[in-house]
């Protein structure tokens, strides 16, 4: 339990905007909306028709090539309309609220009482499946699996995030019978790690029948795929299973109380938000229920509303909904301005990892950064920089490399089984090339998805 | 710089598609890039991006080699007026440096930039950022005394044999700049040696010798410059590489600002040491006895160990990579320089055939890592 885990590589992007810890409750909003899309590789069947009623709890779709795996109503109303996008992919299945969520009763027995395949059972009815996702490739779990471990990170490090501390504060049960949950779901151990110093609360510190492990260093110390590289590293072969910390407490709830009710605590912020705090809202709600009057005014600038952080989240409408697994809505400036030779000009308003700027000098400050991509897209010149910030014994480039000429037996080799895009957030973030290297990541874990299905 | 802008926008209809100057497209970017930062804006993956970008990285290496450029304007007046006897303040210096060396400077980006400009506009891609370096670059590793045409067409071999062939800056094997240098050696090699190192006094003068400390060495003529002399750079040679001080300025520079790769640098020092420290105890010619530290100071080095074999993409691209790639530049240039007479300035080569060595290097690296992964999959169990 003493040995931390140093991280030393990674990187801290200091971004104004960092929620304070005041907890308001969001009003309800007028319509809620599952993403598909939120859940990679997914392609939705559904299984109520227009106008249907539905409670918390109803199954609305299940996956096509995984059909044990529904997912269902995070309130109850009415099944209003289907979003389409492109090729009719569906991008949105919405529902319009009753004033009072009635929810579905799924006759919950003694968690204790309960096999490995009651609470499987009892999770893919409820629509709490989704919630257990696998590495490698970093999609759902397949129910009929059995994982060498499950992972929880009780921390986040991205740029903004929300303090875990602060969410778990009045559901400590819930987290604890969460944690309890998963642990039927393995023979081997439900690793939580903490962050070394700032992990307060006591029922993570001191979480029962789980495995804690002790990490500190910079983002990404939080995301999961590293915490996994460091404890139990994947080979090929072997399947983990990995659980957001606040499904962990929606887990709970449900086993508690027998009940599907995704509500959660998340954290709105970045440089474009006037108050930014933590709000209590149900999972698919609307984003705007939580920004209306609570951003910036101007007419010159343009915001990006992004679903998750920063750095990994998806790009969302003002009138957009909540992603499945995000805890944070960030509001940060559009770059969409042209700026007079601002490749030569030093402003002190821009953050570089590189020292060809001043913000190696200001370690205290925070940026407003926009989403300028300065610059377009070139070969990779430079080397060397990518390794400072994935700390994983992982040779970055050439594992992207190894994927743009789609070599499989190197992917392997190079080790794609252990990584996920979000452990490339900040090798893209740093890029002077300005490569798409998420996006390279997730084709090269679908290329391996389809060679070994 | 709002009239500025609206002027861009103003012309840039015309270039787009369906415009009259379609086809001048990927120049146009080139300038409207250069003027402004495109507003373009992430669509995908990471949101906010780091500031730096390759533009901006080039103009850091671009500073860097200021120093050396300075001090090489001045140093081929000071040589000049040096060697015809003439007695010059030193405004006339630089201004006699100025006038040889701005030409080459001059004609050296003109004609990698057509050919950049051409290859952009036939691949339909961005104009790349790289030969803002290769066009500084090339001046600075010749002879004042160059011809002018000489410099276009090693330029223009250079960029297209060195680059475009392979798709262009990032996809590169060799240094283009260091491939210019090597292409005017061997296809010009009588105004690459003997008397070419001063400019403006082949004609005039025939007591005066021209040669580097390095000549002086492989023919065992003449007389050596002392160690001071070579650190500071007041000796005959290539227009930027004769003052170790400049050179140094300019390494600080680039590992400040984290462009350059230290790892590399140091290597490359170390590799010239070992390799001239076992010459020396030797010892069986005079090129051997000369103190190791020679080495670093004389020719070329110091210039090619922070300009040239620094550069990321002909450079080995693995951590451990760049300290064998740079060792053995360093050895290599020791070793050509004292035992093959026939070729005394060795940084030149050994900096291309590591070049060409590098993604073996890089290759057996990435091997060993792989091993170590396969090590680590024994270590523990598939199934915990």
């Amino acid at each position: 339990m003493a040995k931390v885990i140093k991280i030393k590589k990674g990187l801290n992007i200091r971004l104004q905007g960092q929620a304070e810890k005041i907890l308001e409750t969001a009003p309800r909003s007028e319509e809620y909306a599952l993403k598909p899309p939120d859940f990679h590789g997914l392609f939705p069947k559904m299984m109520v028709k227009e106008g249907d009623r539905v409670k918390a709890g109803t199954p609305l779709f299940f996956d096509k090539y995984n059909e044990k795996v529904v997912f269902t109503a995070p309130v109850s109303g009415t099944y209003k309309e289907l979003v389409r996008g492109a090729k009719r992919r569906i991008l949105e299945v919405k529902i319009t609220p009753d004033a009072d969520t009635e929810h579905h009763d799924f006759k919950i027995g003694s968690l204790g009482d309960m096999d490995r395949q009651e609470v499987i059972d009892k999770m893919l009815e409820s629509g709490l499946w989704p919630m257990i996702r696998q590495r490698p490739y970093s999609v759902i779990a397949k129910p009929d699996d059995k994982p060498k471990a499950i992972f929880v990170s009780g921390f986040n490090t991205a740029p903004l995030a929300p303090d875990f501390d602060f969410i778990v504060k009045g559901q400590e049960d819930q987290f604890q019978k969460g944690l309890d949950a998963l642990a039927k779901l393995t023979d081997g151990d439900v690793n939580l790690s903490i962050d070394a110093e700032n992990t307060q609360s006591n029922a993570i510190r001191n979480a029962k029948g789980v495995k804690v492990h002790q990490f500190s260093g910079p983002h990404p110390a939080g995301n999961i795929g590293v915490q996994i590289h460091h404890i139990n590293p994947i080979n090929k072969g072997d399947i983990v299973w990995y659980v957001d910390f606040q499904d962990v407490i929606i887990i709970g709830r449900f086993f508690e109380k027998g009940i599907y009710d995704p509500s959660k605590i998340i954290a709105l912020t970045g440089s474009e938000v006037l108050n930014p705090r933590y709000y209590r809202v149900a999972t698919g709600a609307k984003i705007s229920d939580i920004t209306r009057d609570n951003i910036r005014q101007e007419e010159e600038v343009n915001k990006r509303f992004i679903s998750g952080d920063a750095l990994t989240g998806a790009k969302v409408e003002s009138s957009g909904f909540l992603g499945f697994y995000d805890n944070q809505v960030t509001v940060i400036p559009e770059g969409d301005k042209p700026e007079f030779m601002g490749w030569l000009i030093p402003s002190p308003e821009k953050f570089s990892v590189s020292r060809t700027f001043f913000s190696f000098l200001m370690p205290w400050k925070k940026y407003r950064l926009d989403t300028n991509i300065r610059s377009g897209e070139r070969p990779f010149v430079i080397t060397g920089i990518y390794e400072k910030v994935l700390p994983m014994e992982i040779m970055p480039m050439q594992l992207i490399k190894s994927i743009m000429i789609n070599d499989i037996d190197m992917m392997e080799k190079l080790g794609i089984y252990e990584v996920a895009p979000e452990d490339f957030a900040l090798c893209e973030f740093v890029c002077p090339s300005k490569i798409e290297m998420q996006t390279i990541i997730r084709e090269g874990l679908d290329t391996m998805q389809r060679e070994f299905s | 710089m709002k009239p500025l802008h609206d002027l861009v926008e103003k012309v840039k209809p015309h270039f787009e598609k369906g415009g009259r100057f379609e086809k001048f497209y990927r120049t146009f970017e080139a300038f409207e890039t250069f003027l402004f930062v495109p507003g373009n804006v992430t669509r995908r993956g990471s949101h906010i991006r780091d500031a730096m970008d390759m533009k901006r990285t080039m103009v850091h290496v671009i500073i860097a080699l200021m120093p050396a450029l300075l001090f090489g304007i001045w140093n081929v007046g000071y040589q000049h007026y040096k060697a015809t006897g003439v007695e010059a303040e030193f405004i006339d210096q630089v201004v006699y440096g100025l006038i040889q060396v701005l030409p080459i400077v001059v004609v050296s980006y003109i004609s990698g930039l057509a050919i950049e400009f051409i290859f952009a506009t036939i691949r339909n891609h961005e104009v790349n950022e790289g030969f803002l370096v290769s066009g500084m670059l090339i001046p600075l590793v010749i002879p004042a005394s160059t011809p002018l045409w000489m410099v276009s067409v090693a330029t223009i071999f250079a960029v297209i044999i060195g680059k475009e062939v392979f798709g262009g800056t990032g996809m590169n094997i060799l240094n283009p700049a260091l491939l210019a240098r090597a292409f005017l050696f061997f296809a010009y090699p009588s105004y690459l040696s003997g008397e070419v190192w001063i400019a403006g006094t082949a004609e005039q003068l025939d007591g005066v010798s021209g040669a580097t400390a390095l000549a002086v060495l492989a023919i065992g003529e003449g007389e050596m410059p002392s160690a001071l002399d070579m650190f500071l750079g007041t000796i005959p040679g290539s227009i930027g590489e004769t003052s170790t001080v400049a050179i140094l300025l300019g390494a600080i520079v680039l590992v400040a600002t984290g462009v350059g790769s230290l790892r590399i640098m140091l290597s490359v020092v170390a590799g010239g040491l070992l390799m001239g420290g076992i010459l020396n105890l030797v010892a069986v010619n005079e090129f051997m006895e000369i103190p190791p530290y020679y080495h670093l100071i004389m020719g070329g080095f110091a210039f090619g160990t922070v300009y040239m074999a620094t550069d990321p993409v002909s450079a080995s691209q693995t951590g451990v990579g760049k300290y064998i790639y740079g060792l053995l530049i360093g050895v290599l240039t020791v070793l050509i320089r004292v035992v093959n007479p026939a070729y005394p300035e060795g940084m030149m080569l050994a900096i291309l055939f590591m070049n060409v060595f590098a993604p073996l290097i890089d290759h057996y690296v990435v091997q060993s890592h792989i091993k170590k992964r396969m090590k680590r999959m024994e270590k523990i169990p598939a199934k915990a």
